[in-house]
């Protein structure tokens, strides 16, 4: 026990390059992994955290832009949602990273005399920020699909109503299509989210290198089982992060939905369950 | 390929793009978008097998099926799918060795995982170290594609019983007070009538599966991410077509690819979903008909 608190203290922060800087090589114990993986963890809530939390954003704009009937807003809107829904995240993240790698060769740099603004375009060939870029248009994407199709599924009573107390413009889409939509949106955009959190265990397998060896859960899981030549225990070890992970998303998701139900009568409220309809 | 290609160096710009995109590592690389349709089509209707078997498990009275059913339809709710692509085919590929191993070398009494090492005899092996190139991408395809079909399968198992509850109860009923055996209602009233409900999630994982194919790569199959890195990669003059870092532009050829594929398959699947709604008691059905 006393060795597998000091293996936490070595190893508990290891993914963000705090603690022990040597991997764990020979004897491999049990408490060494989970130790490891669930340091690798933090990386998956980083990445899910803020790409959800921007992608948010961003999604809303994408929907009401693609529910715009000026071309100037849809096409736009259209084509970021056909780009990043219609091709694999994977290829998406190697297709970032090697843009990325090019972009100071291609002469991006701003000589100012005494610094050179060039170290900028450096980070984006990091997971941390590289990564982060691709998941954000991602999760946008895909959110505002949802989005999109819950602007369109609002009671055209609701807005008939407001259009007669002369509710117009932006305070109409504020005060009576935003609260629907996100109303109508949410149990799809829980899913959304869960399977975004599953998504960040792919960063570090395409190409963004794991800088220091400080990777994700998988990244880690996938090296001890590389060491042990025994998939048996790292892979179920992230299996039950990722099912923790899932299970805390939804309660938050939860409580979200409930405010956003409260309104309405018991048996009409609309439950979070997980489905399978959005996936990348 | 061609003749005045023998020298790429004397070539103009022009027969130089030629040559460079008809050199064998080229056509390598093109055969390995036929791999991804391969996959895809055998992949497909595995793992709709797959599922459906899991559906019909989900349904039975025995305890212990039903459990096992369930358990895997779920499970990749709450488990990114690539924590299974890395672990099917490694856990696979043991299994098979150990059960080779036990048969073939029964006499050998040394344990087979030896502190860090899984050690089977070299007759074990899979495939066998004599074996050529193209065995063991065989090999390699295959485990993947019982990855695929594992984790695939599991989705459409959620679709299909989905799909299952969502047949009208009326329908079941009338086929018992009918006198049907559950067998004869699974098979004749609740199986016809549940693809129209189906169609709309397991176009979705058409999709989805279209894809999930670039996960090849993590799987160790020389598929197009391979080849994209491999061809990409900057070319010293110590090669025949000495190019600079060039990856971008052949990721942006495989996105380009990839959309093209998913496009083209919602215009089919969207075609398909007309088609089927045709003479159904939904809302689809009912405004081809002009309601």
């Amino acid at each position: 026990m006393s060795s597998c608190w000091v293996t936490l203290q070595d190893y508990g922060l290891r993914s963000i390059g705090i603690g022990e800087r040597i991997l764990p090589k020979t004897d491999i114990t049990i408490c060494e992994q989970v130790v490891l993986i669930g340091s690798g963890v933090i990386w998956n809530i980083y990445f899910g955290l803020i790409a959800v939390f921007f992608g948010f954003w961003f999604s809303i704009m994408l929907a009401v832009g693609k529910n715009n009937k000026l071309a100037l807003f849809r096409i736009p809107s259209e084509s970021i949602i056909f780009v990043f829904r219609g091709s694999p995240l994977f290829i998406q993240f190697f297709f970032a990273y090697e843009f990325f790698v090019l972009l100071p060769k291609v002469g991006i740099e701003f000589d100012l005399g005494f610094i050179t603004l060039s170290a900028e375009t450096r980070w984006l060939t990091r997971a941390w920020l590289g990564g982060l870029i691709v998941l954000f248009f991602n999760t946008a994407a895909y959110s505002a699909e949802i989005f999109y199709g819950a602007i369109r599924s609002v009671p055209s009573g609701e807005l008939e109503a407001a259009e007669a107390y002369g509710i117009t413009g932006w305070s109409k889409f504020w005060r009576i299509i935003w609260p629907s939509m996100l109303r109508l949106a949410w149990p799809s955009y829980t899913n959304e989210a869960i399977f975004l959190f599953h998504a960040t265990s792919l960063i570090f397998f395409s190409g963004f290198p794991a800088w220091r060896q400080s990777g994700d859960a998988l990244y880690y899981a996938n090296y001890f089982a590389d060491r042990t030549f025994n998939p048996f225990l790292p892979y179920p070890i992230v299996a039950m992060y990722f099912i923790l992970l899932t299970f805390v998303i939804i309660s938050i998701f939860g409580v979200a939905n409930k405010y956003l139900n409260r309104h309405l009568d018991i048996d009409q409220r609309a439950k979070i369950q997980l489905s399978i309809n959005i996936l990348r | 390929m061609f003749n005045v290609c023998a020298d790429p160096s004397t070539l103009t710009e022009f027969f130089w793009v030629i040559c460079y995109l008809t050199t064998a590592k080229h056509f390598a690389f093109y055969v390995s978008f036929f791999v991804v349709l391969v996959l895809l089509a055998i992949a497909a209707p595995l793992s709709l097998l797959f599922g459906f078997i899991a559906t019909i498990g989900t349904r039975s009275s025995n305890w212990f099926i039903q459990i096992f059913s369930k358990s895997y339809i779920n499970m990749v709710r709450g488990i990114p799918d690539v924590v299974f692509f890395l672990f099917v085919p490694l856990a696979l590929d043991q299994f098979f060795e150990l059960i080779r191993h036990k048969i073939i070398c029964f006499d050998v009494v040394e344990p087979i995982w030896q502190g860090t090492d899984f050690v089977v005899c070299k007759a074990a092996k899979l495939p066998l170290s004599t074996a050529d190139l193209w065995v063991h991408q065989l090999y390699a395809f295959t485990l993947a594609l019982i990855a695929f079909a594992i984790v695939f399968g599991a989705f459409a198992g959620n679709v299909l019983s989905g799909a299952m509850r969502s047949v009208s109860k009326t329908q079941t009923e009338t086929g018992a007070a009918f006198g049907f055996t559950q067998k004869q209602i699974f098979w004749r009233i609740l199986v016809p009538q549940m693809w129209i409900y189906a169609i709309p999630g397991l176009s979705n994982l058409w999709m989805l599966l279209i894809k999930a194919t670039p996960l090849l790569f993590l799987l160790g199959v020389e598929d197009i991410v391979y080849w994209a890195r491999e061809l990409g990669g900057s070319k010293t003059s110590m090669y025949a077509y000495p190019h600079p870092d060039w990856r971008v532009y052949y990721f942006a050829g495989l996105l380009v690819f990839y959309l093209l594929m998913t496009w083209a398959s919602s215009k089919v699947l969207k075609r398909l979903q007309i088609k089927l709604s045709k003479g159904q008691a939904t809302m689809a059905g009912k405004e081809l008909q002009g309601y």
